[in-house]
């Protein structure tokens, strides 16, 4: 295979040249992707924070003259539910338990579930065999059924939610924490500092934490788009938010019953979910190629 | 070291965690707060009732007596007894069994079928137009809840198409497939997305193995290397995949049965929460983690049986 010899000094500058300016251009688009998703996920936050300045229809205001508005109607931008009640100011309205659900399940079961395998994996012995059997436990059940088992305990309501994402979600980030946390033990520069008489939580913290962190900082972005549609299927299911507070979910599920004559009530709020999905996904996949960029 | 050498540790630790599981679901009924019969009974509360309750869930005896009882009776196959069925919760769990089983293997089958053509085609020609089109078909489809495309895909093949009907379960092997086709279709497109991303990253690297240039200058065919070699090695590496993720999958048949009304596990579960129908909550949730465990152990059982290296890296 004579095509792989680099014949004249050249031939390699060219080639050289040429898989420099195929980075560049990569890099680029790497960044693309990143902005695009933080773009997107930006106006979502805007347009769902700032609804009250958006849209002047209440989220819960009803008007059972106008019911089952189509979309594209003057005063309704995306027409009305069975109850006329405005799906805009409700798609806006409703995004606000999702995305808390997005931002206060996910952060708090990634500090936790880090912090869990990185003790885990750092001590090893007898701490890492019972975290780790823990950690089994919980991926032995699906999550979606323990989740729907904890809420019918405590019984279905927005903060039970919470409680039951907290309980069960820490567990991937502690098995994806741990695995990194032992791979990062046996390297030079964590040796050298263990060499150099620092104290157990500072190898940890201040060594050990920023090497490893982007691997579970990018599977949070993954997670975040799960807990969204956790917080929806159980707004569908009856058990998260309860009527008449908008959410996305719950708004799924009144509008199958009209699916037949109004498909704009079930679709639209499916379509806001996969807008912050999308948002999200680009977001992971920009924080991967730019935090571990030999990866691809 | 023998090819199913780590099986034995396996085993041990299978059995600890079976025994946790029993744990996990005993507490769950704990986690009630305040009075259980009380909270099951709601405003049919009498005296009477509640202390009926009580000694049927044994909450009269201390909580270790408790959990053996719970144990003894699980070993009988007792899951307790169901108020709102009046009947015992193993009855009314084992009947609600073969449409989630159906849907669960369908769905699996379909994932399948979908993935392994599309994820191979993306990695064998990287940045061609399959695989552009799968990453964006499949990063919008992972942003979708699965109860949402159900409800899509009947929108256009049941309402508007109406080639598919728009709930039940058939009667008959065909009449299955035929019924659960779009809800099997659900479960396996979000399924898939897994799948396509992990057979296209292990057909990529497999294309980079030396042995694939050696069985090319050995002057075999490209397209029978492609076939024995290549695709052979790329799937292996997704069997572990496939295992870990088909446990997720039963996630999906809860909702996805919700929104095509299949008389299955998934809707009885969501039925029973709302009934206050805690024994069989219980069961159910106890049936699902023995179910992902199993799974969860063929797998790597026929990881080991296709890949003699498996054993030998893990027994180590």
């Amino acid at each position: 295979m004579s095509q792989t010899w680099a014949t004249s000094p050249s031939e390699i500058l060219l080639k050289v040249a040429e898989r420099a300016a195929g980075r560049t251009r990569r890099t680029a688009r790497r960044r693309l992707v990143l902005i695009s998703g933080l773009t997107m996920l930006g106006i979502a936050i805007i347009a769902i924070v700032g609804a009250p300045l958006l849209v002047r229809a209440s989220p819960t205001a009803l008007d059972v003259l106008h019911p089952l508005v189509p979309p594209l109607s003057p005063g309704h931008l995306l027409g009305t539910d069975q109850y006329g009640r405005d799906n805009l100011s409700r798609i806006l309205y409703g995004g606000r338990i999702d995305l808390a659900i997005a931002f206060g399940a996910t952060s708090v079961t990634l500090v936790f579930g880090t912090v869990v395998g990185l003790v885990a994996g750092y001590f090893g012995g007898w701490i890492d065999n019972l975290l780790m059997r823990i950690v089994d436990l919980f991926f032995a059940f699906p999550f979606l059924v323990l989740i729907i088992a904890i809420i019918a305990m405590l019984g279905p309501s927005i903060f039970n939610m919470f409680v039951a994402i907290w309980i069960t979600s820490w567990v991937s980030y502690a098995r994806i924490m741990r695995a990194q946390t032992v791979v990062a033990k046996k390297q030079q520069y964590v040796l050298a500092a263990r060499a150099l008489g620092y104290g157990r939580l500072r190898v940890m913290l201040r060594h050990i934490l920023p090497n490893t962190a982007s691997a579970v900082i990018i599977f949070s972005m993954v997670d975040a788009i799960g807990n969204i549609i956790l917080a929806a299927s159980l707004g569908f299911l009856g058990l998260g938010a309860q009527p008449p507070t908008p959410e996305w979910g719950t708004m799924i599920s009144d509008g199958q019953n009209y699916i037949l004559s109004s498909w704009w009530i079930a679709t639209l709020p499916g379509l806001a979910i996969v807008f912050v999905g999308v948002a999200f996904s680009l977001i992971g996949d920009g924080l991967a190629d730019v935090l571990r960029p030999g990866d691809r | 070291m023998s090819r199913f050498g780590n099986l034995p540790r396996r085993l041990v630790h299978l059995v600890v965690l079976l025994f946790g599981i029993t744990l996990v679901t005993f507490f769950l009924l704990r986690l009630i707060p305040g009075d259980p019969a009380l909270a099951i009974l709601g405003s049919s509360y009498t005296h009477a009732r509640a202390t009926a309750i009580d000694i049927s869930l044994g909450l009269n005896k201390p909580i270790w007596t408790q959990y053996g009882l719970f144990m003894d009776r699980l070993f009988h196959g007792s899951l307790g007894y169901s108020f709102f069925y009046n009947s015992p919760a193993t009855t009314v769990i084992l009947q609600h069994v073969p449409p989630t089983l159906f849907l669960v293997v369908y769905s699996a089958v379909l994932a399948a079928v979908i993935s392994l053509p599309l994820g191979f085609i993306s990695g064998l020609r990287r940045g061609g137009i399959v695989d552009q089109s799968t990453r964006v078909f499949f990063t919008i489809s992972f942003a979708m809840p699965a109860f949402w495309l159900g409800i899509i895909l009947l929108l256009v093949f049941s309402v508007h198409i109406q080639a598919f009907p728009i709930s039940g379960f058939g009667s008959g092997f065909i009449g299955h497939l035929y019924y659960l086709f779009l809800p099997a279709l659900t479960i396996a497109l979000g399924f898939s997305t897994v799948l396509v991303r992990s057979l296209r990253a292990s057909t990529i690297a497999t294309m980079q193995a030396e042995f694939v240039d050696t069985a090319r200058m050995k002057g075999i065919s490209r397209a029978r290397v492609l076939r024995r070699h290549v695709f052979r090695n790329a799937v292996l590496a997704v069997v572990a995949v496939y295992g870990v993720n088909l446990a997720y999958l039963i996630s999906g048949t809860v909702l996805v049965e919700n929104v095509f009304s299949l008389p299955g596990l998934g809707q009885l579960l969501v039925n029973s929460v709302s009934d206050r129908d805690y024994p069989v909550v219980q069961g159910v949730a106890l049936l699902f983690a023995v179910l992902i465990v199993a799974i969860n152990l063929l797998t790597d059982i026929t990881q080991a049986s296709l890949d003699p290296r498996v054993g030998q890296e893990i027994g180590e």
